[in-house]
């Protein structure tokens, strides 16, 4: 089903607050894993808004689908939906990496309501949702598991094993999703070890395969539809997006990775975000 | 029951067994479902026996994928590709993750045999020693691994099991009980303590056959988990024997020699004497041949013993 303008300007302007809240959140703390976290927000936006079905009052709901973040450094763009759909107070975001906290730099399914699985040692995410899919089928309730990976990360090779068995195995109630910023920690995907043709590549593992813009909500909506639908192979949809979106001091930075965040930086962001959200016909601030 | 039978054939029969009563159990190999001997099972049920091929990390993470979702999950591989192959997916998608996956590792130490040193494992028992909450079993023989199987079942943590998969030689009689993490007594005695795992019970046994002769009474205690480590049978021996041999089918370094040091030094400090490979990896070679060579015999363990009485305060 697609969406009509009120359903799609409702997800952009969520995924504009979602996006300021990542900023506060990282912000506050002074450093983090921003570049990461910023350039998936469109993504998680429509999947929890939209795709999956869950109920944050019961996170560990048996029948509700899944959801791993394998770049599990890009926890706090996960921690700002979480917060939001209300898995957890708002407040647990000024507690990020702060001692005894609950939202941790990597996700940490023992930690987190809403975290379904533990990652941040690369590609072992991934290679869990491929086993919580065919945990799933085995299961037969219908459960759908949604997965998010790097392109940096997809230069391990666990990635590809855990690729050519879903693919193998026709798991279609599998949807990944592919970061494709072209960062990494020390430069360009593209210069370091590229990727390319990844598309071609992820055909080859037997895979359903769309690539659309990673901040074009729609774009991302009608591929989920599509990959929902598909029977008999996994999707992956990837997602061309910018590393370290929506921020002026970080978007297109390879050094937004993980980066240190001034107050001045964080607050001008987050003023930005707020007036682009305005609806440019009201004019009336909140 | 179990006589003249490998113990690989028996543990298939048992987990056909334990499935049937429990629908949460698949087995999951990496193209050495006739290593593991668990073909048997794939036979009976065709759909939870998962092959992912050759790929061991991906073995671990579809396992702990598996248990995230509520299964459990045997994971299957020699011991040298369960541990060190695929550490930081055990680690961290298992062990970190505190899921219930159930880890076998076939072929440890010198039953590698013919393989070789690139598959011979001396060290896969002392890295996983390393990981917090991860328990660590090797049964002795079919009896023992029957009665430890449905107890690795229920237990709500991962588990990591040394399978001596081509063993036929039965030790106990089928009614013995025997409990994880509690060492088990298999002779009394008070003039020094022969603490022993997997192939080398055999070898204390006969140790302590020849110390009986000789006039000297062991006590020898199968040390069969060798995480969590049973303290109090150790201090207990080591208070009342006064002195201590460890013989395990590894190296003598972060495993059985090291746990029984460390609890003993801590506690109640008598001389321990460690009985195994000697910090070098290990080579083609039938199991008799490279444990007369790496000094790991029953004379090796009499010798050991009056060494470790000499010693004693």
């Amino acid at each position: 089903m697609s969406m009509d303008a009120t359903q799609t300007n409702a997800l952009v302007s969520k995924a504009n607050e979602i996006r300021r809240l990542i900023l506060e959140m990282i912000g506050k703390l002074g450093v983090g894993h921003i570049g990461g976290s910023l350039s998936i927000v469109e993504a998680l936006t429509v999947l929890y808004y939209k795709h999956m079905t869950v109920d944050p009052q019961n996170p560990l709901w048996e029948k509700r689908d899944r959801f791993v973040l394998s770049k599990g450094h890009s926890g706090p763009g996960l921690y700002a939906v979480l917060a939001d759909k209300g898995y957890f107070p708002r407040s647990w975001l000024d507690t990020l990496n702060r001692p005894n906290t609950n939202l941790p730099s990597h996700c940490d399914r023992l930690k987190t309501p809403g975290i379904d699985m533990t990652a941040g040692s690369l590609a072992q995410g991934f290679s869990a949702a491929v086993g919580m899919a065919l945990a799933a089928r085995m299961q037969g309730q219908g459960v759908r598991v949604y997965a998010l990976i790097g392109d940096g990360e997809s230069q391990e090779g666990q990635i590809w094993e855990a690729a050519m068995f879903a693919g193998n195995h026709g798991l279609d109630n599998l949807i990944a999703f592919l970061d494709y910023n072209n960062m990494q920690i020390d430069g360009l995907v593209s210069e370091i070890n590229s990727l390319e043709p990844v598309a071609d590549k992820w055909r080859a593992f037997g895979w359903n395969v769309y690539s659309v813009d990673g901040h074009d909500i729609v774009a991302i909506d009608s591929a989920l539809t599509l990959g929902k639908r598909f029977k008999g192979r996994p999707t992956m949809i990837i997602l061309n997006t910018t590393k370290g979106k929506g921020a002026f001091f970080s978007e297109g930075k390879v050094s937004s990775h993980n980066m240190v965040v001034t107050d001045e930086q964080w607050r001008e962001a987050v003023e930005r975000l707020r007036q682009e959200g305005e609806p440019v016909t009201s004019g009336e601030g909140r | 029951m179990y006589e003249g039978l490998e113990m690989r054939k028996v543990y298939a029969e048992l987990l056909i067994e334990l499935a049937q009563k429990d629908d949460r159990i698949v087995l999951l190999e990496a193209d050495l479902m006739s290593s593991t001997g668990t073909k048997a099972f794939k036979e009976r049920f065709p759909d939870r026996l998962i092959n992912v091929g050759v790929a061991e990390a991906n073995l671990m993470g579809i396992s702990a994928g598996l248990a995230v979702m509520g299964m459990i999950p045997f994971a299957h591989s020699f011991t040298a590709f369960a541990t060190r192959r695929a550490f930081d997916q055990v680690t961290i998608s298992i062990a970190y993750s505190r899921l219930p996956v159930k880890i076998g590792g076939a072929d440890p130490g010198v039953s590698a045999e013919l393989n070789g040193g690139t598959h011979m494992s001396f060290e896969d028992a002392g890295i996983m020693r390393n990981l917090p909450g991860m328990t660590i079993v090797e049964p002795v023989d079919s009896v023992q691994l029957a009665a430890l199987l449905p107890q690795v079942i229920s237990h709500p943590g991962p588990v990591y099991m040394r399978l001596h998969r081509k063993n036929k030689e039965v030790l106990f009689s089928p009614d013995r009980s025997f409990t994880i993490g509690k060492i088990e007594t298999l002779e009394t005695g008070e003039d020094v303590t022969l603490i022993c795992s997997g192939m080398m019970v055999k070898q204390s046994l006969k140790a302590s056959e020849i110390l009986r002769k000789e006039g000297v009474r062991p006590r020898v205690l199968n040390m069969h988990t060798l995480k969590p480590v049973d303290a109090t049978t150790i201090i207990q021996a080591a208070r009342e024997t006064g002195a201590i041999v460890v013989a395990e089918n590894h190296s003598v370094l972060n495993a059985w020699g090291s746990a029984v040091a460390e609890v003993v030094s801590e506690h109640c400090p008598v001389p321990v004497f460690r009985i195994g490979v000697q910090d070098h990896f290990g080579e083609v070679g039938k199991s008799d041949f490279l444990m007369e060579k790496y000094h790991m015999t029953a004379a090796d363990i009499v010798q050991a013993a009056y060494s470790a009485m000499d010693k004693k305060r």
